[in-house]
């Protein structure tokens, strides 16, 4: 099941699992920091995902076979450890539900602009990956009622801030970038910003909540328009 | 603080360092010189660490005006270099003076070319690297992430050093010559049919107008992509081929995450060679032993002092 691959000359691809499961970006989150600790030194980026782990070295200081060689008789140990009870910090993000897509969104799944905006902020979502943009974090799971396959015409311009939805999986984008998912709307706090130690909050394996907010409150933290 | 100021700006001119290492995790993309080795030889030929802030001069086109003495090396895509008018030699490092005009033509042969300054160019660093992200929006010598503009100082120290130097000939890679290119196997390459990896090898590709810092897209017939996965981490010199069957091999500025099968990976320092290619040029691909590129690339690393 679990397996190693070398990914070219630099990087170490460790492969989890097949399929993604709710309890895996904990595990693997907690895995990547055990990593990070024995092996930080050897390692130019440790990148997460929803099924695994990918490694990049420092070829100048290890290969693959002696990362291998090094991580083989951890993992089993690591892997059977029990999960905290509640994992991953859970982190409430305000948002105003007034995106560009909300009544089309109500109108595909049949239900009312009230029902879109209560099932997607009752749900506790998870941080399953980060990547396409910086800061940018794949949650899950989107309500079932709620899933929408990628718009036909992806915008060429979504705004900073906007919260979207597709198929089971929601996000925040945080720059404003190309992108085919569904705007229900907007966050006012910045997610990802350099001057900032860590630059984003969210990490793999954390907790998600949105709270629905008015515009006052959307202004009065700082809500861009 | 003084330094060189830019009269003409060239279509891309990125101010590059070693890269924006340790933040993939957070979909930071590392950026960095498309031609590893053309940028390590122009701070090498001024005696500059592995990864000191250097231009990356897409096509040519530059022109700076110097406020003080210093040195600078010109490695990369041959740019008919000139200094006040006079030519100057290929992979070489030559003084400066305060007033001197440095002018590149249109690269005749190779796309980027390396200008390198002793010392470095000064710049903030953004989680750890001055590197330009286009896309991103994140270094150069503003913070923002643009390429050089008409008007901008480029901050630099007064240096002198004792004589001329060059890259010796043989390391002066003639960019006209067909690109052959070696890819390490792996990833779901098992997953593609026989026949598809071996249309891949036996087929002569070209590359594409559509190709940037992010990935070169490849022409040609088509190949057979086995389906998508859970997308994982990607890395430079992923070959990806997507639905349509057409590969993309990822570049500095590549994405942190994919999820299109992986063919292989191109060979570290063939991409290199991939990056002073001009579009339409053709390419050809061959198997590398992963054990030989490790070798190669650390023999690499070890001469430039990464």
């Amino acid at each position: 099941m679990m397996r190693f691959e070398p990914a070219g000359a630099e990087a170490l691809l460790l492969v989890l699992a097949e399929q993604p499961d709710a309890q895996l970006p904990l595990r693997i989150a907690l895995l990547a920091e055990r990593i990070r600790a024995e092996l930080g030194p050897l390692l130019r980026d440790l990148v997460p995902s929803w099924t695994g782990l990918l490694l990049h070295y420092d070829l100048t200081r290890t290969d693959h076979r002696q990362l291998a060689e090094r991580l083989s008789p951890l993992l089993p140990r690591w892997l059977a450890e029990p999960l905290p009870a509640e994992g991953g910090r859970l982190h409430q993000i305000p948002i105003w539900y007034a995106g560009a897509d909300l009544a089309e969104v109500a109108r595909l799944c049949r239900l009312s602009v009230e029902q879109v905006i209560e099932l997607h902020s009752s749900t506790e979502y998870r941080v399953g990956a980060i990547g396409f943009a910086p800061g940018f974090a794949y949650l899950g799971d989107l309500h079932e009622r709620l899933a929408l396959p990628r718009r036909s015409t992806p915008r060429t311009r979504v705004p900073a801030g906007s919260l979207a939805i597709v198929e089971r999986q929601t996000a925040v984008y945080p720059q404003a970038s190309p992108g085919g998912w569904h705007l229900l709307g907007l966050c006012p706090r910045r997610l990802f910003d350099v001057q900032r130690e860590p630059p984003c909050p969210l990490v793999v394996g954390d907790r998600v909540r949105f709270v629905a907010v008015d515009e006052q409150s959307f202004r009065a933290e700082g809500g861009p328009l | 603080m003084s330094g060189l100021r830019v009269l003409k700006p060239g279509p891309q001119s990125l101010l590059q360092d070693g890269g924006r290492f340790g933040w993939q995790h957070l979909g930071v993309s590392p950026a960095g010189p498309l031609d590893l080795h053309a940028a390590a030889w122009a701070n090498h030929l001024l005696d500059n660490p592995w990864g000191t802030p250097l231009l990356e001069v897409a096509l040519g086109y530059l022109e700076l005006e110097s406020e003080l003495d210093t040195w600078l090396a010109l490695t990369g895509a041959q740019v008919a270099a000139t200094l006040d008018g006079a030519p100057l030699p290929p992979w070489s490092r030559f003084p400066l003076r305060a007033g001197q005009r440095l002018k590149l033509g249109f690269a005749r042969s190779g796309q980027r070319a390396y200008l390198a300054v002793a010392g470095g160019f000064r710049a903030p660093s953004l989680l750890g690297s001055v590197s330009t992200q286009l896309r991103e929006g994140l270094g150069g010598g503003d913070g923002l992430g643009r390429p050089l503009r008409a008007g901008d100082l480029l901050p630099c120290r007064p240096v002198n050093l004792a004589r001329a130097a060059s890259v010796p000939w043989p390391y002066q890679p003639d960019y006209r010559a067909p690109a052959q290119l070696r890819v390490i196997g792996g990833g779901a390459a098992a997953g593609f049919a026989a026949d598809q990896l071996q249309a891949f090898f036996e087929r002569s590709w070209q590359l594409s107008p559509q190709s940037d810092r992010m990935g070169a897209r490849l022409l040609g017939e088509p190949l057979v992509a086995p389906p998508q996965q859970w997308s994982q981490g990607v890395g430079r010199g992923a070959i990806q081929v997507p639905p349509d069957g057409r590969p993309i091999i990822l570049q500095a500025d590549h994405q942190t995450m994919g999820g299109y099968p992986i063919l292989g990976w191109l060979h570290p320092l063939d991409q290199a060679r991939l990056a002073q290619c001009p579009a339409h040029h053709e390419l050809r691909f061959s198997p590398v032993d992963l054990g030989e590129a490790q070798a190669e690339l650390r023999g690499f690393y070890r001469f430039f002092g990464r």
